[in-house]
């Protein structure tokens, strides 16, 4: 589900959350058992991935199980892939632009 | 010569704050340094396709101010500004940037330029004060691409 190694959070514990969410919803228990963490520690780094629109949290109360938010994940990656597009072109044109003026040797480096 | 693939610009996230693109140019690092920070070389390359640079200061000292302009063929201005606060050629370039259209957005920019065997591999940093403005900055890339799009389809149906 996440091709993008950029997507994923720099963070190694939230890196692991949203893996271990790409396979399916789980509860925070779930999520903090791997972890060798306390549910609080947990919670913490969820509300973080949370606040960043990533995951959802569901309403149910006993479980509130966690999922993943493809729209959020999809936006950022679209967002970054044309901006980087954007740039590119200008690289492109900045490629032909070094290659002119090394061959011409009109300018003294 | 590297091939093309490899050369092409690569966008990571390192941070919630941060966007950092890697791309590798033929040409020693201080010639790279020069197009960026030289007017009559940024006019010739900066810019997405059909846009035009007209307006290009660059006040290179610390605390001077650099202003970018671009213009698409239908009028409308993209203008992009800030300060310079690190100067260390050929190696490493630091300044503020904002987009003039979303000023709140402004972030730092270090450029470091990288070189081995006559290649140099330019890495541009850009650190903002939020995840929000990170985004904003990203979106505005999006948005631009989009109208850059549309305009590219509009003259091609004038052409039919």
């Amino acid at each position: 589900m996440i091709r993008s190694a950029w997507l994923l959070p720099p963070c190694p514990t939230r890196r692991a959350i949203i893996e271990k969410l790409a396979k399916g919803e789980a509860s925070v228990n779930t999520l903090a058992e791997p972890l060798k963490m306390s549910l609080p520690g947990v919670s913490k780094h969820l509300k973080v991935l949370q606040k960043a629109g990533l995951v959802i949290q569901g309403r149910d109360a006993q479980r509130r199980p966690c999922r993943l938010n493809p729209k959020r994940l999809r936006d950022v990656a679209n967002w970054a892939e044309r901006y980087r597009r954007n740039w590119e072109e200008s690289f492109k044109r900045l490629d032909s632009y070094l290659s002119e003026i090394t061959k011409k040797g009109e300018t003294k480096w | 010569m590297v091939d093309s693939l490899q050369r092409e610009n690569t966008l990571t996230l390192p941070s919630d704050c941060e966007i950092l693109m890697q791309r590798v140019f033929n040409a020693p690092a201080r010639t790279l340094f020069e197009v960026w920070t030289k007017p009559e070389h940024v006019k010739k390359w900066y810019g997405v396709r059909s846009t035009t640079v007209t307006v290009c200061e660059i006040d290179l000292r610390v605390g001077g101010v650099w202003r970018w302009v671009v213009t698409r063929p239908d009028g409308m201005e993209i203008a992009f500004s800030g300060v310079f606060l690190e100067i260390d050629p050929p190696r490493r370039l630091q300044r503020t940037e904002r987009f003039e259209a979303m000023p709140e957005a402004e972030c730092v920019v270090t450029l470091t330029f990288d070189e081995k065997d006559g290649q140099t591999t330019l890495s541009t940093n850009m650190l903002f004060k939020s995840k929000a403005d990170r985004d904003v900055c990203l979106k505005s890339g999006m948005e631009l691409g989009v109208k850059e799009c549309y305009r590219k389809i509009d003259e091609l149906v004038a052409t039919l």
